[in-house]
């Protein structure tokens, strides 16, 4: 039974595709709750990351604490932030292990799409309460019975009395309020019994240690508890614990059912996972809180200093960087090409940008990816298996029997117009039909099996292209499925550059290499001597092209006595120098190791 | 040596390739003449080796105030003073003024002997016109002029640019600059180019009419002793040898550069600015930049090294108290092993393939 105090708690969060209007609606709350002044507000509020407001996407989960006040009872309402895109779904599903229900926000212009269906089901597996809410009726494209409708057939939600809402303009947000209350049942657990609260995210402070977001299943923290950490078994003294109004406020206690911070002069992140269970060190429970799916890197690739001195500095920020992104995984490699750098592990390729621009803007390093690569998986003659996230560890294709590449699930909805530009898509990229259904009658939900290397590179961006932005995908992996596949090499000056090396599927082996010389010839300028590139498999030459020679790079005139105009110029040219990567005797600029893979 | 630059802002009507600061509202010309006595008078020295009256288009000055600027300078008795002439603004009247107050070079805009393409480039003369003032000069007895040409233009074919220049041997001016087109932001041919409207030359077509050009004027008497400036022997243009070779220079006028004592100042570049500046602060400068050492020895090189003769060794070490090959050593060596550059003496110069690829060799200077 919930005690008193609990049953004025409501800890949610609101799940919705991308753009759907997710953060829009956190922001209204927090405002109409006045949780902050009006003052205090600005866009997107809890996405701190200045990376997350100018895409305009959430990446980490965040958590705010609300107090509402219905006239009759005062409210503390938890709302846990979640990360919309694919590539993020491990942050929603630990976001979810804390709260008793969610908002589904659904875009009334848009209906259904991808990941509002894939995030509902997620919703779904840990019993939570969905509370639909239809967004954006002041739109005039919104088409809001349509889309409760679609709801309702869809996904089997009641949404008879679903808000209509407009988070824009500040339309409705009383009525969501109000299911919150009304429908989102509130926590209970004994508050006396043996401590239980799980991390829900955690991340490093300079100042105090590990801070714990923690979502207190049973049992009361505070100051002094001592505690255990039961998956890592390591104990601590808490220091602090509080809540999120949404900065920090030092609290007395938390109890269970509440949603809020602690820290314990914990040192390294990786002491206090993600998953974990806090419990008392004195007294402890018998159980974990059952941990969530964890985190696995779908998608490898290269990161090297593009000045070779910087290796410890990246090596530093990738440590930094892991403290609060369990997903990222890293290793030292060396490549022949770029020097000594990291094989990092990524949950796709949006996780890759994003690590790839923190670490150029905020630890300030120039750097140079290679090509995404997935795991591909060799069975080699004499019967051993192994995993190849390099493609240049890929064995002689003398000792190899058979290749293994992962595959997706992957579900496409789109209006029915664009079925046959979908499919059409989908088989370019190797996919295999699966089922259709009709989720309206003008819109459908395509079932496709794709090999993952097809879906990391470009298909998101052409899917949306060919339906001039009205599909949406979501995948989930497969397993993984014999292929015919071939490592693709690039030479540049007659030398192969193992950073270019790619695996490709053996059928498409010579478009690609004649595309990927072409490009390269693009992007290479010309130099002092002729550069020929060429695609080879094994010895073989498949494509070639030359850079010709640098004929002319000359300012004619240099007079009037202004000089350091002229010095500006050479200086850019200086610079620019600077950012290609000496192999060889030619000068690559960074953006060819990742342009390789953006050819068709 | 020390030199003295002029700027008068002023143009009747903008080239579209143009970038330099002058506008064509000449109704400031009184004013600003009269600021810019006023920012001569204050100047310490008086002497200048070289004076280089450039623009916008000095002659587009009216004769009373042409005359009011010439009787100043002319005071620094340079023993070489020239003044930037253009068709179109120029007549015999003119010439004789300038001749009077001791002009001794002239610096004619051309660019091209084909006038359609002298359309094309805004030019407000035809070649006919500029004929008449050459031979109007050389009847006055000027006997050092320079012609400016220009290649690589819009639409232009080789056969056409080579052309312009066995026109303009044939006069046999003691001086050619020839400039190979840049397009400069800001300027009409710039937004063509950006909107793919310019065919210009390839780089490969571009380098043979430059080439061809060179053998062409060295057939006929001229040196080549800078990336575009060509000469009969012993009429190269002082006033700019003076910025290629790190000697002190004053610029007065709107947006001018001085460069005394290691450090480079410019003025402020508004014509308007400038006259409020000088009439109120006695001086118009906007920007000042002490050199660093580092930067003065890669200035030293990549401007000395425009020059065919290059830069000197013992200049060199004279200027820092250090061997250039210790400061310089490594880019010395990789770039004489890419042909770039030569040691002739104790001189340090550009190959001709170096020349093709100057700022390949001038970047590896900077630190």
């Amino acid at each position: 039974m919930p005690s008193d105090r609990q049953k004025k708690i409501r800890n949610f969060c609101i799940i919705a595709h991308i753009d759907h209007g997710k953060s829009t609606l956190a922001d209204r709350l927090i405002e109409k709750t006045g949780t902050l002044t009006q003052r205090e507000m600005e866009e997107q509020v809890l996405d701190t990351m200045e990376l997350e407001k100018e895409r305009g996407i959430t990446i980490k989960a965040q958590a705010v604490r609300l107090i509402h006040n219905d006239g009759n009872n005062e409210y503390i309402l938890n709302l846990i932030d979640t990360p919309g895109h694919v590539d993020f779904n491990y942050e929603v599903s630990r976001s979810l292990a804390a709260c008793e229900g969610a908002i589904l926000v659904v875009d009334a212009t848009q209906g259904i799409q991808a990941q509002t269906l894939a995030n509902c089901y997620l919703a779904l597996e840990h019993d939570l309460e969905i509370v639909p809410v239809i967004n954006k009726i002041d739109l005039p494209s919104a088409r809001p019975e349509e889309i409760k409708k679609e709801i309702e057939d869809v996904i089997g939600l009641d949404c008879s009395d679903a808000p209509l809402i407009s988070a824009k303009v500040g339309l409705g947000i009383e009525d969501v309020l109000k299911s919150i209350v009304e429908k989102i049942p509130c926590p209970n657990g004994d508050e006396d019994a043996p401590l239980r609260a799980l991390i829900f995210d955690s991340y490093y402070d300079p100042y105090k240690g590990v801070v714990c977001y923690v979502r207190v299943k049973e049992g009361t923290i505070k100051k002094g508890t001592k505690i255990k950490l039961m998956m890592s078994g390591k104990e601590y003294e808490v220091t602090e614990v509080g809540i999120f109004r949404p900065s920090f406020m030092e609290v007395e206690q938390l109890q269970a059912g509440d949603v809020g911070y602690v820290t314990a002069s914990i040192k390294n992140v990786r002491d206090a996972r993600v998953g974990d269970t806090i419990t008392e060190a004195e007294r402890p429970a018998t159980e974990p809180l059952p941990g969530y799916r964890p985190a696995i890197p779908m998608v490898y690739s290269g990161i090297y200093p593009a000045d070779s001195s910087d290796y410890n500095d990246l090596k530093d920020a990738l440590e930094k960087l892991q403290l609060n992104d369990a997903a990222l995984t890293f290793e030292p490699e060396t490549s022949v090409a770029l020097g000594f750098g990291f094989r990092c592990g990524f949950l796709g390729l949006l996780h890759m940008e994003i690590i790839q621009e923190r670490l150029e803007r905020e630890y300030n390093l120039n750097l140079v990816t290679t090509a995404p690569s997935v795991i591909y998986k060799i069975t080699k003659t004499n019967g051993e298996v192994i995993e190849l996230t390099n493609p240049t560890n890929m064995p002689p294709t003398t000792e190899i029997s058979y290749m293994e590449e992962p595959i997706v699930n992957a579900s496409i909805i789109c209006p029915s117009d664009y079925v046959g530009a979908v499919m059409e898509l989908c088989q370019e990229k190797r996919g295999i039909f699966k089922n259709m259904e009709y989720l309206e009658t003008t819109r459908v939900m395509l079932h496709y099996e794709i090999p993952l290397n097809e879906i990391i590179y470009d298909f998101f961006d052409a899917l949306k292209s060919r339906t001039k932005g009205y599909a949406s995908l979501d995948y989930e992996l497969a397993g993984y499925k014999r292929s015919e596949l071939v490592k693709l090499d690039i030479l540049l000056n007659g030398d192969p550059v193992d950073a270019l090396s790619q695996i490709v599927p053996k059928e498409k082996a010579y478009q690609k290499g004649r595309a990927i010389a072409e490009k390269l010839k693009e992007i290479i300028p010309r130099q002092l001597f002729e550069i020929p590139i060429q695609a080879a498999i094994g010895s073989k030459v498949i494509a070639r092209e030359t850079v010709k020679a640098l004929r002319k790079d000359v300012l004619a005139k240099c007079y009037g006595g202004d000089i350091s105009r002229k010095k500006k110029l050479l200086e850019k040219q200086k610079e620019g120098k600077k950012r290609m990567k000496q192999i060889g005797t030619v000068e690559v600029p960074q953006e060819a190791f990742m342009a390789v893979l953006k050819v068709e | 040596m020390k030199g003295l630059y002029v700027h008068i802002p002023f143009c009747k009507s903008k080239c579209f390739y143009c970038d330099f600061n002058s506008i064509v509202n000449i109704e400031y010309q009184d004013e600003y003449i009269e600021a810019l006595i006023k920012e001569i008078d204050s100047l310490k020295e008086k002497n200048f080796d070289t004076i280089f009256i450039g623009g916008g288009t000095p002659t587009i000055l009216s004769i009373n105030n042409l005359e009011k600027l010439l009787y100043r300078i002319s005071k620094f008795i340079p023993s070489e003073f020239t003044i930037e002439a253009n068709p179109g603004t120029l007549n015999r009247e003119k010439l004789k003024i300038l001749k009077k107050y001791g002009i001794n070079r002239l610096s004619i805009g051309l660019q091209s002997t084909d006038n359609s393409i002298l359309k094309r480039l805004g030019r407000i003369h035809t070649y006919e016109e500029f004929l008449a003032n050459y031979y109007d000069a050389k009847s006055l007895g000027f006997n050092n002029i320079n012609v400016d040409l220009m290649f690589n233009l819009p639409n232009q074919k080789g056969e056409e640019f080579l052309k312009t220049i066995l026109n303009v041997t044939k006069l046999n001016p003691q001086h050619i600059s020839c400039y190979s087109l840049i397009i400069e932001e800001g300027t009409k041919f710039y937004d063509l180019y950006q909107r793919d409207e310019l065919k210009l030359l390839d780089e490969d077509e571009e380098r043979v009419l430059y080439h061809t050009m060179i053998s062409i004027l060295i057939d006929n008497g001229y040196r080549q002793y800078e990336i575009s400036n060509f000469a009969k022997l012993g009429y190269e243009c002082k006033h700019n040898i003076i910025y290629w070779s790190d000697e002190e220079y004053i610029g007065v006028g709107a947006g001018a550069h001085s460069y005394i004592k290691g450090i480079r100042y410019s003025n402020v570049k508004d014509i308007k600015q400038y006259i409020y500046d000088i009439n109120n602060d006695g001086n118009a400068i906007d920007e000042k930049n002490v050199l660093t050492k580092e930067e003065h020895m890669s200035e030293f090189m990549f401007l000395g090294l425009r020059m065919n003769c290059g830069i000197n060794i013992n200049k060199f070490k004279n200027k820092f108290s250090q061997d250039i090959m210790e400061v310089y050593g490594d880019e010395i060596i990789d770039l004489k092993d890419k042909g770039l550059i030569e040691k002739c003496g104790e001189n340090i110069r550009l190959t001709e393939k170096g020349r093709d690829l100057s700022n390949l060799v001038f970047v590896s200077f900077l630190k």
